[in-house]
């Protein structure tokens, strides 16, 4: 999608994309979050990160940096792929599988933080919770999210917010990570007119039967 | 992906490697504590057998089982009443009973074809005579890239009675299609008529091919297919195109010795080719389940409507 990248000119025009985080507003929000996770955790004692995929494991990944920067621990962190445990599989075609991707150690007794890009319906977190207890039973599961747009459909909320963002359920938010799209930023995109999905935001916790952000 | 999988030949490069894809991510389930995923809860695979095939029915039961849908065995084996008839009116009941897959294997060449335009369900073919047997190349694939990292570029000999063996046809086909060069050995006599369309290239000597192959597969021969003398003794068969210890020794290092099974040891495969550390046939039966669970999790995972 064309009109999305950071800084292009369509992003003044009225109704269309607008950026709501910078790069740097991103790193700084990171950077709160290491922080605030450690201070949670007493030091990350027993932390295990999980991503959801996609953009949840580069955030996983750059957490677990920020906290080695701040205190010189190496967090384990992996990814966690929800998809086979979702409960709006077939509202829409058949969704391409993601890695899952436990750290050696496993999730057994441990503090799991699931780390997403955006956290809107709570749906995708659900699966996750699911797809998780596959794999071991963790002391306590915690939620990390760059982006709380609101509209919750589940009994669901966040630990880590890196930014509350109220939203028109119609809109969409679009979170671009270096590692996946080659630029950081958070856009919010105008709603969509037809019921055609949009090709490039997509993250994973989408409201039932829609594909959006 | 379409909505059935009939075939390997019409078998896309994108939805083959779709399917190893989805199944590297399958395979991984393995690992878990908890083996069973919910998302084909609420479905129903029918495994419609003709033919007899522990293997391949139980894999196929595993696989859908793993992805929590409902199996149905529906053994039709022995039936007297003419082919076309008789298919036509189970995949009636098939429909009544609400499959939403019907897995076939069937001795006449093309009947999951046949039933595809009589169900509303997925056909996936499990074996059709001497036709095709996709889930079996599509494993096959994904146990040589697996092992070697890739498919593209990887010199793969089938030797055998590739006249009767579907094996060799979903082989031959998904492995152009992902850009390997097969060469085909076997006595001339077992070999089909058309070979030369084929994009294989064609050997009779195995000594001189097995050098040059990073994958052998070996294929049984299929006395139960044969109603004429294709070779004088099986004891000639053997030592002309039998896998023994001495041949096995030029095959390069790295180079795989895969097996569909069942394996009639000492024919067409020695016994201690059949367990080196070289050979897959375990593998293959474990990759199985992982690229079935793929095949059905594609055909019933989403909406139903194509992507």
């Amino acid at each position: 999608m064309a009109a999305a990248a950071p800084g292009d000119p369509v992003s003044r025009r009225p109704g269309a994309a607008r950026t709501v985080l910078s790069a740097d507003d991103i790193t700084r929000i990171v950077s709160r979050m290491a922080h605030q996770i450690l201070e949670k955790t007493t030091g990350g004692a027993g932390v295990v990160l999980l991503g959801i995929p996609t953009r949840g494991v580069p955030l996983a990944h750059r957490l677990v940096r920020r906290v080695h920067a701040v205190e010189g621990v190496d967090l384990p962190v992996g990814s966690l792929d929800p998809t086979m445990y979702r409960d709006d599989l077939r509202l829409r075609g058949v969704r391409p599988l993601e890695v899952t991707e436990i750290p050696d150690g496993g999730v057994d007794g441990k503090v799991v933080i699931l780390v997403d890009d955006v956290l809107f319906s709570g749906r995708t977190v659900r699966a996750a919770l699911d797809a998780l207890a596959a794999y071991g039973r963790p002391r306590a599961v915690q939620l990390a999210v760059l982006v709380d747009r609101g509209h919750r459909e589940l009994p669901i909320r966040a630990d880590y917010v890196g930014k509350n963002m109220p939203t028109s359920r119609r809109e969409l938010v679009a979170v671009r990570l270096r590692e996946v799209d080659g630029g950081d930023g958070v856009l919010i995109l105008p709603p969509t007119s037809g019921p055609t999905s949009p090709s490039g935001p997509t993250s994973t916790d989408e409201p039932s039967g829609r594909d959006q952000q | 992906m379409k909505r059935h999988l009939l075939s390997t030949e019409d078998l896309g490069r994108d939805d083959a490697l779709l399917v190893l894809d989805t199944a590297e991510r399958m395979a991984r389930v393995a690992e878990a504590s908890v083996r069973k995923l919910p998302t084909l809860r609420g479905r129903t695979v029918v495994n419609l057998f003709f033919e007899d095939s522990t293997r391949t029915r139980t894999s196929f039961e595993v696989a859908a089982k793993r992805l929590s849908a409902d199996v149905i065995n529906f053994s039709a084996r022995g039936s007297s009443v003419s082919k076309g008839e008789s298919l036509k009116d189970t995949a009636q009941t098939l429909e009544a009973m609400g499959a939403d897959a019907v897995v076939c294997r069937h001795p006449a060449s093309g009947a999951p074809h046949r039933l595809a335009s009589w169900v509303r369900g997925s056909v996936v073919n499990a074996g059709d005579g001497t036709h095709e047997h996709p889930t079996q190349a599509l494993l096959d694939a994904f146990t040589m890239r697996r092992r070697l990292g890739r498919i593209e570029g990887l010199r793969v000999t089938i030797v055998g009675d590739v006249l009767h063996s579907r094996v060799a046809r979903s082989n031959v086909w998904l492995l152009a299609t992902l850009g390997a060069s097969v060469t085909v050995v076997a006595p001339p006599t077992l070999l089909p008529l058309g070979v030369s369309s084929w994009p294989v290239e064609v050997s009779y000597n195995l000594d001189a091919v097995l050098p040059k192959s990073d994958v052998v597969m070996m294929l049984r021969v299929q006395r139960e297919r044969m109603s004429a003398a294709f070779f004088p003794t099986e004891r000639e068969y053997s030592r002309r195109y039998g896998l023994d210890v001495d041949r096995a020794a030029n095959l390069p290092e790295h180079a795989l010795v895969m097996h569909p099974g069942p394996m009639v040891r000492g024919m067409e495969i020695a016994s201690q080719v059949a367990d080196s550390a070289r050979s897959t046939v375990v593998e293959q039966v474990a990759n199985g389940v992982s690229v079935r669970m793929a095949v059905l999790y594609l055909l019933l995972g989403g909406s139903g409507e194509v992507v």
